[in-house]
């Protein structure tokens, strides 16, 4: 059964816009799905939303749609393109949701497309819990038991069959609201009884509890003949209760026997063929109980998923890759594994151990409740591997860059006990809760005298993990009280002694980081030991790291891929390593250090891990050997054949060197990475490693807010007042000098974290007494104030500078104005308002900063027009998060222009040097999570909370904005009932805004104090009640479906409790929600566009060769 | 984990290529011939797989004794004397904590106990990838494990060895009398149901270092299980008039096993036979074939096997450093199965006899249940046979 040669066209479903559950690890599944169907001479049309994207690149399908990602628009490019098959499994939850939709909607059947990868019924069955329960009792595994109830009565009747604890999930609530668990029935009445009641429609699921059970995955692909593999089982140290994806997991499997995981390995055989995946990669989920054994399925998810980038990148099997070429109709054993050139049709096996640890961001969300559960709240995840599990556990700790410099204690919360026996029981009732910091908890409890047993008793963390666990703290111990006196002496007497080489060696193995041994020995010596003492003994007795090989097989074949991580668990050099640096040395070619970003969080996500991607593509061009260095498995650069070599390392200063020493490259970019890699530049630069580009002391400069700030100064450019205050009194001062409102936050952050704009005093006293924003006054940490320009426009610029010359990428007009975060708010390329003079500023701005900061590569500036004039915000001489979103608009490759420029090449060389001109409009838009953190502020802000971006492109600015709308998870209506209220300031400029939406044929509905002002300019509208007035009020109407759309607006200082509700119900309904006037005036220009103009369906490929053009204001 | 108090030890391979790590089980000396398995579960079924005797195995998986030990993994086949592995090597070895039940619920107790208890001594905290790497470039070779340091001694020892080509072990792990198997199945196979309603038939297994999984797979296929001392002739087993007869694992080296070969000789066309691994090497050499050592073996738990007949492939679980030249294969011999890695022979057939055989072990034990069909094959192959 060799490849379909009738599959001539496949379009591919990407995953749109990132969210919280489906991210970058769909770039990674895809853009691997993209390269093997072009590889075997497909046509392939791809539509996603998002640009971010490396998938989106035109080099990986010949027709890119970045569309919104619904069925009209994907029938109409199905109509288009006549695709032979459609592929649906490399796309998370959204191309299968999609691909349901068209399969409705009949379209498939009337175009003769051909659904490759899972059919209907197999997503239907694996996607419908009843009929998944069905599937399995009828091959006869056992699932936990469980009981649908829409009366209390029926409750009641339910739990007689099912034993406690149970859990109570009402159905359709956001968040799982009104949902949790019983013990006795005295709890269970309760919550059946309020769970109900929560329920938009009245529904609960009872189910039996199994929590605490070991929580098992298993990653399983299958081809056309029945051939079935298990690539990768994953362990979650943290045990049923909490979500797979906010779970640390561990590979391979650490606590079953041998008949325990081949009864499991059999099991998701059984689910496959039941559900009937026909070809491809797909994840089985169990719980296993730990005193009995029984095993019960919980779910699984018939396409690739979060944890088949993980086992891919655990295993080094390309899951992805194997999966498109199987749903071409290749058989495994017809498939080789590119690492050994043995067959695909095998099992990994793995002699190192995996661990991964889930990054949060709930500081991002006050008032949200950070106990984690069933659904998932991380927004990204470091990998570590190790010789070890407590090697790798360490390693992920720190490759987490949160400050954790290993394993170590938390910062607990201020009101924890210092005293150690309180402390104690304070932590071991904190155990019960499931934080997200639980195991940090678990280890100082274990260091206070919690016991294993203890501790396995209420968390369900396996002993095995906690014995682990428990080596660590002996080791740390140790350290404290005996080793730490050999450092010392071995500081001070620059001896180097074979045995004391040996015991360093063995800390090493356990997985201590130099900073956080030089941290232990400073505590225990009471003497200043830094890192680099630690480094420099380390290195003065040759302990070094080893590089081992991800080689699929455990050493048994040979392995052609240079995918490495480190271990000091060793004796000897890995001969490939060896061999594969000592190739490169031989030949003679460049070397260039790619420095990644890490850990995916909110502020840095999958745009930078596009630039370092493109940053790869673009140096091998030029014969460059590349190297990459990244902790995130989500994520295409760690993609075996993405760069030349691979260091799946955390993204630290002691990781970063030691592969420096081993490959000695000759050049090292680190302002692709985000913050991550700005962070360790300059430590590594002193540490004699050549960084290429702009200079790190160049890109501190543009950071530090003072130098930065003369800098301007002396350009003769126009900033915004400001200054910094290092205690409460000088930063009332200088707030009352500057004026208020004003813009105010910590020093050296991303993302705008515990950003605040500030409109008197009071409001500056309570943000700097807020211990929630984390912020601590000092001289080394001081608060900045900005003058905050009110109603002003954001500008983005992307620029590439060589040194001599800069070239600007865009210009990006923000929608929303001044002081919502860049990352949150809607902007336009070209752009949108601006008369050709500003533009002529903002240029004329753009080459004098690029010149003074002596930039080599990437720039960005933020910029606002305020009164006509325009001021410089900040600039960064480093990659930003808009250059994926440039290049996709402009069709020109910025970073990896940028990475080539680094290099020495001018702009001239790389046929760069003049700005491009769009005659068509992209229009990018913000994703933010809100749905996933109940209780938290639904406000727009400086604080950057989205976790993804779509764009729109068209002919004309408003079909643009229209189409980003909709890629959103909210599309634009066309009719239907407005409701509007907004603050007394917003109440004249909604005047003609509500006049055009009338003419547009909405009927309005207002609040009594909007209602009178548009009355009284003749424009009709009909009266709708405030919260908590008479009913039905505002609530009753959203509930019961009769509003399209809403617009809400809310001034910074006022409470916006009302609002909160209205937007939380706003979500949960996915109705438009509209929070700023200059959103809702985009959104009249769109509809009026609309009115005029049909929509352009076209790919990515026509508009950079000129085939569409539209009126725009270039 | 530690062992309580670290002995130190030292691994020396007889090329002079020395690991230091620490002593573990019985903490004696032990020599064999080095071998690598890469499965990722399974220690204990391995380290008491008889088919290891004269070996010293190295786990790549990097962590061993999690799940602690259970005689229900035990695949020495009782009551006969337990011949497993001769020494393993670990990289890191978990042994529970002190004065604490060992924390799995299957367990009776850490790993480091129960080996201590047979007698298995091993070393650990070994850079057990390098030496991996280091038998794969440089083939399988003996080597020595020992609390005594001094390596020159230890080297002088490993060179002295045997080499493992020539060597016939199947006679001393064989038993020493016949015995019949009468263990309940259920408890080990509790997810592969009897079918109680079979009749029952008497299975002649001649014991070449038998482990105990075969045994219970033919006993669940209602094949009762008499199992004959390895040099037993084809006379004494035609004389016990059994319905079919199973040639098991083993270890060491075919070749030399030449009154196994004559027995089974005797025994083509006239009872259906079965072999497995050592099994299948024989009746190959018995229909004429030679076999071969391989530079470093299979072991393992996820060799890609293809059926010829389907084209399906199984994921089966191996063990072996002998394999069976498909060149010298008679006309009636047709290879059934092939290792997609490297093509080799991993199963055949006759076709004028009811006998066929695989190099890799169905009843897994440990490893993937992918070949369990085989013993049902084995069960159709015999009624078929009298049938007719």
């Amino acid at each position: 059964m060799p490849k379909r040669e009738d599959l001539k066209t496949i379009m591919v479903l990407g995953s749109g816009p990132i969210v919280i559950g489906q991210a970058a690890e769909f770039d990674y599944s895809g853009t691997q799905g993209l390269k093997a169907l072009k590889e075997e001479g497909c046509r392939v049309v791809l539509l996603n939303s998002n640009p971010a994207t490396v998938m989106t690149d035109t080099a990986f399908s010949d027709a890119t749609y970045i569309e919104p990602m619904n069925k009209f628009m994907a029938a109409e490019i199905i109509i288009k393109e006549r695709p032979d098959a459609i592929l649906p499994t490399l796309g998370g939850q959204t191309a299968l949701n999609l691909l349901m939709d068209l399969h409705h909607m009949g379209i498939l059947e009337e175009y003769n497309v051909e659904i490759i990868g899972a059919q209907p019924k197999s997503i239907e069955l694996a996607e419908n819990r009843q009929k998944f329960r069905e599937t399995m009792e009828a091959i006869g595994l056992d699932l936990p038991k469980s009981s649908l109830a829409t009366t209390f009565e029926e409750a009641m009747e339910a739990i007689k069959t099912i034993s406690f604890p149970v859990i109570i999930r009402p159905s359709y609530t956001l968040g799982g609201a009104g949902g949790g668990i019983a013990y006795n029935i005295e709890e269970f009445k309760e919550i059946a009884k309020g769970g109900i009641e929560a329920s938009p429609i009245n529904q609960i699921l009872i189910e039996e509890s199994v929590l605490g059970w070991k929580e098992i995955e298993l990653e399983v692909v299958r081809d056309k003949a029945d051939n079935a593999i298990v690539i990768c089982g994953i362990e979650n140290l943290d045990p049923m209760g909490i979500h797979t994806g906010d779970s640390i997991t561990v590979a391979p499997i650490q606590t079953l026997s041998d008949v325990e995981y081949q009864a499991l390995r059999q099991d998701a055989f059984r689910v496959v063929r039941a559900i009937g995946v026909e070809t491809g990669g797909c994840n089985i989920q169990f719980a296993v109980c730990p005193k009995t054994g029984r095993r019960v399925v919980i779910e699984m998810n018939p396409r690739v998923s979060r944890s088949s980038a993980l086992a891919s990148k655990a295993t080094g099997f390309p899951i992805a890759r194997i999966a498109a070429k199987l749903a071409l109709g290749y058989r495994l054993d017809e498939l080789k594994n590119d690492i050994t050139g043995t067959s695909a049709c095998f099992e990994p096996t793995i002699d190192y151990c995996v661990v991964k640890i889930p990054r949060f961001n709930f500081e991002k969300f006050a008032g949200a409740d950070t106990t984690l559960g069933f659904q998932m709240h991380s927004v990204g995840e470091t990998m570590a591997l190790g010789g070890n599990f407590r090697e790798a556990l360490q390693k992920a700790f720190r490759g987490l860059e949160t400050g954790l410099q290993g394993l170590q204690n938390g910062k607990l919360e201020a009101e924890a006990p210092a005293e150690a026996n309180a402390r104690r029981e304070w932590i071991r009732e904190k155990l019960y809760i499931r934080r997200p910091d639980r195991v940090l908890l678990v280890y100082e409890g274990m260091q206070l005298g919690l016991t294993v047993e203890e501790i396995n008793e209420i968390t369900g963390i396996d002993p095995w993990f906690l014995l682990q666990i428990k080596h660590i703290l002996d080791d740390e111990n140790s350290i404290r009280q005996d080793f730490c006196q050999e450092i010392d002496k071995a500081i001070d007497h620059k001896t180097v002694d074979t045995d004391f080489a040996k015991k360093l060696r063995y800390y090493k193995a356990q997985g201590f980081s130099d900073a956080r041994i030089a941290k232990l020995c400073t505590e225990s010596l009471v003497k200043n030991v830094r890192e680099i003492d630690i480094r420099a003994v380390r290195e003065r007795n040759e302990v070094v790291p080893v590089f081992h090989t991800v080689d699929t097989c455990a050493g048994e074949f040979e392995a052609h891929t240079p995918y490495f991580y480190s271990t000091y668990d060793a004796a000897m050099p890995d001969p490939l390593h060896t061999a594969h640096v000592g190739a490169a040395k031989r030949g003679f070619v460049r070397k260039v250090v790619i420095i990644g970003g890490g850990p995916n969080r909110i502020g840095q996500g999958l745009e930078f891990d596009y630039c370092c991607v493109q940053a790869c593509f673009s140096l091998r061009e030029l014969g460059i050997k590349t190297i990459m260095i990244n902790s995130n498995p989500e994520t295409v650069s760690t993609d075996y054949d993405t760069a030349d070599t691979l260091y799946f390392e955390p993204v630290t200063t002691e990781d970063v060197l030691a592969i420096c020493h081993a490959e000695k490259p000759d050049g090292v970019i680190v302002q692709f990475g985000g913050q991550t890699p700005l962070n360790i530049a300059m430590a590594l630069q002193e540490a004699g490693v050549p960084i290429i580009g702009t200079k790190p002391q160049d890109i501190a400069l543009a950071e530090d807010r003072e130098d930065f700030s003369s800098l301007i100064e002396d350009l003769d450019i126009l900033q915004p007042a400001s200054g910094m205050a290092v205690d409460l009194e000088t930063s009332c001062r200088l707030a009352e000098k500057i004026g208020y409102p004003v813009m105010v936050r910590p020093s050296f952050v991303l993302g705008g974290r515990a950003m605040r704009i500030i409109h008197n005093e009071q409001e500056l006293v309570d943000y700097i007494n807020d211990k929630s924003t984390g912020l601590y006054l000092s001289i080394n940490t001081p608060i900045l104030i900005d003058k905050f320009l009110e109603q002003a426009i954001e500008i983005d610029v992307d620029a590439v500078a060589d040194g001599e010359r800069v070239t600007i990428a865009a210009i990006m007009e923000h929608i929303e104005q001044a002081g919502i975060h860049s990352g949150d708010s809607c902007c336009s390329i070209p752009t949108h308002t601006l008369s050709d003079e500003i533009k002529g500023v903002i240029r004329s701005y753009t080459h004098k900063l690029g010149k003074a900061l002596h930039t080599v590569g990437l720039l960005n500036i933020q910029m606002a027009i305020y009164k006509g004039s325009v001021y410089v915000i900040e600039a960064n001489p480093r990659a930003s998060r808009t250059v994926p979103f440039v290049s996709k608009a402009t069709g020109r490759n910025v970073a990896g222009i940028a990475a080539k420029i680094m290099t020495g090449l001018s702009l001239k060389d790389v046929n760069f040097t003049d700005e491009p001109k769009l005659l068509y409009s992209a229009v990018k838009e913000a994703v933010i999570p809100f749905e996933r953190f109940p209780g938290a502020e639904i406000q727009l802000g400086p604080e950057m909370r989205s976790t993804g971006e779509v764009m729109g492109i068209d002919r004309s600015f408003g079909m643009a904005f229209l189409k980003a709308q909709a890629g959103t998870r909210t599309p634009v209506p066309v009719s239907g009932n407005v409701i509007l209220t907004v603050t007394d300031q917003d109440k004249e400029p909604l005047i003609p805004l509500a006049a055009r939406l009338k003419a547009l044929g909405f009927t309005l509905y207002a609040t009594p104090g909007t209602k009178a002002i548009l009355e009284n300019k003749g424009i009709e509208c009909k009266l709708i009640v405030k919260i908590g007035q008479q009913r039905p009020h505002l609530l009753d109407f959203i509930r019961n479906g009769e509003a399209a759309m809403i617009v809400n607006t809310v001034s910074g200082s006022t409470s916006a409790r009302d609002a909160n509700t209205i937007r939380t119900e706003a979500l949960a309904r996915r109705i438009n929600l509209i929070t700023t006037l200059s959103a809702l005036g985009a959104i009249v220009e769109g509809l009026e566009t609309r009115k005029q103009e049909q929509r352009v369906v076209a790919p990515l490929q026509d508009y950079y060769a000129g085939y569409i053009q539209g009126k725009t204001n270039e | 984990m530690t062992v309580n108090t670290k002995i130190p030890a030292l691994l020396m391979l007889d090329d002079g290529t020395c690991f230091e790590g620490y002593a573990l089980g019985a903490c004696q000396e032990v020599v064999g011939e080095v071998v690598f398995t890469t499965g990722m579960s399974g220690y204990q079924e391995t380290i008491t797989d008889p088919s290891y005797y004269g070996q010293i195995v190295v786990f790549t998986s990097a962590h061993i004794g999690n799940y602690g030990a259970t005689c229900l993994d035990s695949e020495c086949p009782c009551p006969k004397t337990e011949y497993g592995a001769s020494g393993i090597v670990v990289h890191d070895f978990f042994t529970g904590a002190e004065n604490v039940d060992f924390p799995h619920f299957r367990a009776e107790s850490s790993l480091q106990k129960k080996l201590a208890e047979m007698g298995v001594s091993g070393i650990y905290g070994i850079d057990t990838r390098a030496l991996t790497l280091h038998l794969r470039m440089h083939g399988s070779r003996n080597g020595i494990i020992s609390t005594n340091l001094d390596r020159e001694y230890l080297l002088k020892r490993a060179k002295e060895l045997p080499q493992m080509a020539g060597l016939d072990l199947a006679s001393i792990v064989t038993t020493k009398e016949k015995f019949v198997f009468d263990t309940d199945p259920t408890p080990f196979l509790k997810y592969k149901k009897r079918d109680m309603a079979k009749k029952m038939l008497n299975v002649a297994v001649i014991d070449y270092g038998a482990k105990r999984s075969i045994l219970l797979h033919l006993f669940n296929n209602n094949m009762h299980p008499a199992v004959y001392p390895a040099t037993v002739t084809a006379e004494e087993i035609l004389a016990a008039k059994p319905d079919a007869v199973m040639l098991t694992n083993g270890p060491g080296d075919p070749e030399p096993c030449d009154y196994a070969i004559k027995t089974i000789q005797g025994l083509i066309g006239k009872l259906p036979i079965f072999g497995i691994c050592l099994g299948h090497q024989l009746i190959s050499l018995a229909v004429g074939a030679k076999t071969f050592k391989m530079p470093f073996g299979h072991h393992g738990l996820n060799h890609p096997v293809k059926e010829a007949a389907t084209g399906r492939v199984l994921v089966t679980s191996q063990n072996h450093g002998f394999c069976v030249d498909p060149q010298t294969l008679p006309a009636n011999a047709k290879v059934t199965h092939w290792n997609l890695n490297d093509n080799t022979v991993e199963g055949i057939k006759l076709t004028d006899a009811p006998v066929f055989c695989v190099q890799f072990h169905p009843e897994a034990a440990p490893g993937t249940w992918d070949a369990y069909g085989l013993f049902d094959a084995f069960r159709t192959m015999v009624d078929d046979f009298y049938k007719k």
